[in-house]
């Protein structure tokens, strides 16, 4: 058999033949892609058209017309030509005043450090495959914040004391939003143990409390805390305006955090609760040594996710008259050394492109640990 | 035997009320009930002293009073002569216009942006994609900053205001001036046939179901409704005679007079609340439609349904069972941002009522509590109707 | 709610908060070193940051002038912006120790909100501000025009008053702050922007195009802004007045910031009661018997400071001869008791 031949029979094997030029490379995936059916050439079209008219005209503001530090004529005479885009150097000029508010300047290493400290102690805490995350979580959760209070306030150690009425820009966008998640995060755990709980009354206690906070508007809470926190307390305390800020959005954010951490653990097999139970450990035992860090490694997304809201809600304390990012762009919006008919565009397209960057990383970090933990799941 | 057991017991009676979880839940709540309720009083002793300090009087009877100022843009009767109570009135009102507009564009443009994102074709899905990663990674209030002080210096001045209808429709920096419609009388019958129509569509939409499951055959309900909805209120229309005389808004000396005036802020709100919530929408309805599981597109192929069909009677109706509950809390997130109508001067309730009213009548306690109440009842509310529109729909699973 | 308290610990502990505001408000800020100040947050010429964000105006230098007779120290003082809504709630809880923020001096707060007016800084009143292209003349020409103003103020009920006396119709477009006010005046949401004549002038400059703009000779409102403090410490309120009093009596004296020195030689007895070189004035108020000279010399007389921040020489330009902001003896309203 083997050496018979017919000749109808190819002896060797036929070469792979590259596909056809229609379903390959490029016009293989516009076909695919953009092209597939009529409706389809017809929505590309569109898209294409859309882009033509919509791109050029932001580019043209953007860039080719806009006024930067290094443009021939970089005063600001030329932001307020007839035909000048974005005008850069403004915003250039109050770069400081955006980020350290009205820190002195002196003390912009300060601030400086908090940065930097708040980068070291988030990394390990965020990386996953570094160890001792107990360690990393003490050092985000307790010795930063302390670290950051003295190291910007002051008053100790022959630093000179800053007021918080000093406090602004970027500085207290990031204090704000990082003391609400730090100080949430146990009380939203707290809230969300106690709303699981089999007893009635605390259960309904904490109910009430998420529930109440949660149907408010957080600028509400911000007019309450700052309004009416200081009739409640005793005549004659009073508390800073800023952490009044503080302990409104901390309370609002523990509400939307017991939810998050809820919802980590209702997704946790009953089987965990019973198998602490049967190992009779106590109801504390149980939980820190059994259910929450399962419960809580679950609803790291989650708790990203709501730290991006709330980075993006403190932006609501400009109107309680805090100088964060926004309310420091908006009171340079009509400062008349930098009077031109974009000033006020410039400076959201700044602010905006400032907390798109935090927001979209932080959603990508979340999206991130989400496919790491349902691979995780799977097996 | 039987002794040790009796002194088990005995040792067991002896330290049990510590052990006793029910004796100990009970001590528990009792703690929390104190100390709440004495948190409770302290803080309302508190308050009461502080006020008493200032000279304040408590109590909602300020909101007989006269408000003394004037609101820019109202659903109702109001002038500087109305009461508090009034202003209170004006505010919800102006929150539940703007959001319920907001809510029923936002859902339009997050489904279609949402569907859009999970298109096979390219060009269609990133735009989407880039539409939702930009307008959800930037604060609201940034964005309404955005539209109403960049956007609002675009517009033309009232005298070169652009005219889209001759002589009726009117745009400049003061907002959008359309006519205003003024039925006479006789149009109480259309609108009455109006509603008699969509009481009739219910039934109509009832049988038409009933006799869809009993006998397969279908009827087409939306046309055959949206017929009717335009058919029989002409009828009557021309039957009774009934007219709209239309108010045209006219150039005074600074501003239209008569018409409808939609101010520039409620234009910039809504823009702001559709455009943001629509983003975070369409990656609701993009979950929801993700969440039916490939299976069930290939099963209804396989059943040999058309793509149309295929959607509204298999994914669809699976899709939204996903996304109907994370829905609902966007639909309360655009109420409650609102809110942030108070920035931009949209005459909403923190900003008339828990701003200027609290400021003239120096109430804060009763002010900011009226406020909170307007929006736990709304948010309660929403959240009964979404429970039953759930129910319901979670039944037609079976 | 238990959680508030843990929260409020944490902030305790943290030492954000600072306990103060008893009843003896002088050895208080003696106390802690430094005057606690409540300003407006952005009102060129009365409060504002400037250039270097040093706070700087007339409301300002007022403190200054207080910080100046405790501590021989103008800068020992901090401010603490507040919004229209906050500073009656900032003074009467502690927060600050004198207010001094464009606050007009009405009955209703002087008796119903627990503080007490020291005097006027500033004699102010509503006026109007159009474009000029408009081509109005007189406030009473306005029926019909979009006015922006800001929420909260007596400016709000002041307009819609004048409104319906006079039996015209407007259409109000309220705002939250001034900076807001301002710019939406100027890209044209409204034909008229209202508010103190004063915050008109200095406003006017942050316009794109100020010289398109003009202020309409109506004033129709009493607008005296003044300094306030707790009611029931009489000290702390006599110490507030009769600082106010020290800036017109030494300029009605002629002692300036720059003669100051030169007049501690002066044989003018009244001069010398002000400036302590004769009789103790200071003792009773729990300060020193140079108490006003110290104020003169830190931040000056009260024409220094109108000269420095709103006077015809600033970008606010209001002038002051012939005012009723000038000294009662040429024809302003500007009268103190004497000092002895």
């Amino acid at each position: 058999m083997t050496d018979t031949s017919f000749a109808y029979v190819r002896n060797e094997m036929l070469g792979e033949q590259p596909a056809p030029s229609t379903s390959k490379g490029l016009v293989g995936w516009l076909r695919q892609n953009l092209f597939s059916d009529i409706p389809n050439s017809i929505m590309t079209i569109v898209g294409i058209l859309f882009l033509a008219w919509f791109l050029p005209p932001i580019f043209n503001f953007l860039v080719t017309h806009a006024v930067f530090p290094w443009s021939v004529d970089n005063t600001v005479e030329a932001c307020r030509t007839e035909e000048a885009g974005a005008c850069w150097i403004y915003v250039v000029d109050r770069f400081n005043f955006f980020i350290y508010g009205f820190y002195p300047s002196e003390s912009y290493w300060r601030v400086n450090i908090c940065f930097l400290l708040g980068i070291v102690t988030l990394v390990p805490l965020l990386w996953p495959d570094l160890p001792h995350k107990g360690l990393s979580a003490i050092g985000f959760f307790v010795v930063m914040p302390v670290a950051t209070f003295f190291l910007l306030n002051g008053g100790v150690f022959g630093l000179t004391e800053v007021p918080t009425e000093k406090w602004g820009g970027l500085t207290i966008t990031l204090i704000i939003a990082t003391v609400g998640i730090v100080a949430s995060l146990p009380i939203g755990i707290v809230l969300a143990l106690g709303r699981r709980s089999h007893m009635p009354f605390v259960k309904y206690v904490c109910i009430a409390f998420i529930e109440l906070w949660r149907a408010v508007p957080l600028i509400t809470v911000l007019f309450m805390a700052s309004i009416m926190l200081p009739l409640f307390l005793p005549e004659g305390t009073t508390i800073d305006k800023l952490l009044r800020a503080l302990v409104g959005v901390s309370l609002f954010s523990a509400a939307y955090m017991a939810e998050v951490v809820r919802g980590g653990l209702q997704a946790l097999p009953k089987g965990q609760y019973e198998a602490a139970d049967a190992l009779g450990l106590n109801y504390f035992k149980a939980m820190y040594l059994v259910i929450l860090p399962q419960a809580l490694k679950h609803v790291i997304p989650g708790i990203v996710n709501s730290f991006i809201s709330l980075f993006k809600d403190t932006s609501l304390v400009s109107i309680v008259g805090l100088f964060d990012l926004l309310n420091t762009v908006q009171a340079t919006t009509a400062q008349v050394e930098w009077k031109s008919p974009h000033q006020a565009t410039t400076g959201y397209l700044f602010a905006a492109a400032m907390f798109w960057v935090f927001c979209f990383g932080m959603s990508r970090y979340s999206m991130y640990m989400e496919r790491r933990l349902n691979t995780g799941h799977k097996e | 035997m039987a002794k040790s057991q009796e002194q088990l017991q005995q040792t067991r009676s002896a330290t049990s009320l510590i052990y006793d979880p029910k004796f100990r839940s009970y001590a528990f709540q009792i703690l929390l009930l104190i100390g709440l309720v004495a948190f409770g009083w302290w803080i309302f002793n508190n308050t009461v002293t502080n006020l008493q300090a200032q000279n304040k009087t408590t109590g909602f009877d300020f909101l007989g009073n006269t408000s003394g100022f004037n609101i820019g843009f109202t659903l109702m009767e109001y002038d500087r002569s109305s009461t508090y109570f009034d202003v209170f009135k004006v505010g919800i009102l102006n929150t539940l216009l703007v959001s319920v507009i907001g809510i029923v564009l936002a859902t339009v443009l997050g489904f279609i942006i949402g569907v859009a994102r999970l298109s096979s074709n390219w060009i269609i899905a990133r735009l989407a994609t880039v539409y939702i990663e930009v307008f959800r990674n930037i604060p609201l209030l940034l964005q309404l900053f955005f539209w109403y002080f960049a956007v609002l210096k675009t517009m033309p001045s009232v005298k070169n205001s652009i005219e889209f209808v001759t002589g009726s429709v009117y745009l400049n920096n003061r907002g959008l001036y359309v006519p205003d419609p003024q039925p006479n009388d006789s149009f109480v019958w259309v609108q009455l046939a109006i509603v008699a129509v969509i009481i009739g569509g219910y039934f109509l939409n009832r049988w038409s179901v009933r006799r869809f499951e009993q006998t397969g055959q279908r009827f087409p309900f939306v046309p055959a409704f949206i017929g009717m909805l335009v058919v029989i209120p002409a009828i009557v229309w021309m039957v009774t005679g009934a007219q709209i005389a239309l108010d045209y808004p006219v150039l005074e000396r600074f501003n239209f007079a008569g018409g409808i005036q939609i101010p520039p802020e409620f234009v910039a709100l809504l823009f702001g609340l559709v455009i943001y919530t629509a983003a975070f929408i369409a990656e609701t309805v993009r979950a929801g439609i993700l969440a039916v599981s490939d299976g069930q597109t290939e099963a209804a192929q396989s059943l040999g349904l058309k793509n149309s069909d295929r959607l509204n009677l298999v994914i669809i109706p699976q899709a939204m069972r996903v996304i109907i509950p994370p829905l609902t809390s966007q639909y309360l997130n655009l109420t409650k941002n609102s809110s942030l109508a108070v920035a931009i001067g949209y005459p909403d309730i923190v900003n008339v009522f828990m701003g200027t009213a609290l400021n003239q009548s120096g109430k804060a306690v009763e002010v900011i509590f009226m406020t909170m109440m307007v929006y736990l009842t709304l948010s309660l509310l929403t959240s009964v109707v979404m429970n039953i529109y759930n129910a319901r729909i979670a039944l037609t699973e079976r | 709610m238990k959680k508030q308290l843990v929260t409020i610990a944490l902030g305790a502990v943290l030492g954000l908060s600072a306990s103060a505001a008893f009843a003896d408000t002088l050895a208080d800020v003696q106390a802690k070193g430094y005057l606690q100040c409540g300003v407006s947050p952005s009102t060129p010429g009365f409060a504002a940051p400037d250039a270097n964000n040093e706070w700087a105006g007339l409301d300002v230098d007022f403190c200054r002038a207080m910080a100046a007779a405790i501590f021989d120290d103008p800068k020992a003082v901090r401010f603490t912006p507040l919004t229209s809504k906050e500073r009656f709630t900032a003074l009467s809880s502690g927060e600050i120790d004198v207010l001094s923020r464009t606050t007009t001096w009405t009955m209703s707060r002087d008796t119903n909100l627990g503080i007490d007016f020291a005097g006027t800084m500033f004699y102010d009143g509503q006026g109007f501000m159009v474009r000029k292209d408009l081509g109005v003349a007189s406030a009473t020409e306005l029926s019909g025009a979009a006015i922006c103003i800001e929420a909260g103020t007596t400016t709000e009920l002041n307009a819609a008053d004048y409104f319906s006396s006079t039996g015209m119709e407007y259409n109000a477009v309220v705002f939250e702050d001034q900076d807001e006010v301002v710019k939406a005046y100027d890209d044209g949401r409204c034909d008229v922007f209202t508010t103190d004549s004063s915050a008109l002038a200095a406003e006017r400059l942050s316009l794109a195009n100020p010289d398109e703009n003009m202020i309409l000779p109506e004033i129709i409102s009493k607008e005296p802004l003044g300094p306030s403090v707790r009611q029931g410490d009489d000290l702390w309120f006599n110490i507030t007045r009769w600082v106010y009093f020290a800036l017109l009596e030494s300029e009605e004296l002629g002692i300036s910031q720059a003669n100051v020195d030169d007049m501690l030689g002066s044989d003018n007895p009244g001069v010398r009661r002000v400036l302590g070189v004769e009789g103790d004035f200071g003792t009773a108020i729990g300060l020193s018997t140079d108490w006003a000279y110290k104020i003169i010399k830190h931040v000056g007389n009260y024409n220094d400071i109108y000269e420095r921040h709103v006077g015809a020489s600033t970008p606010v330009g209001i002038a002051r001869a012939g005012s009723v902001n000038d000294l009662w003896t040429r024809g302003g309203l500007m009268y103190a008791p004497p000092i002895r």
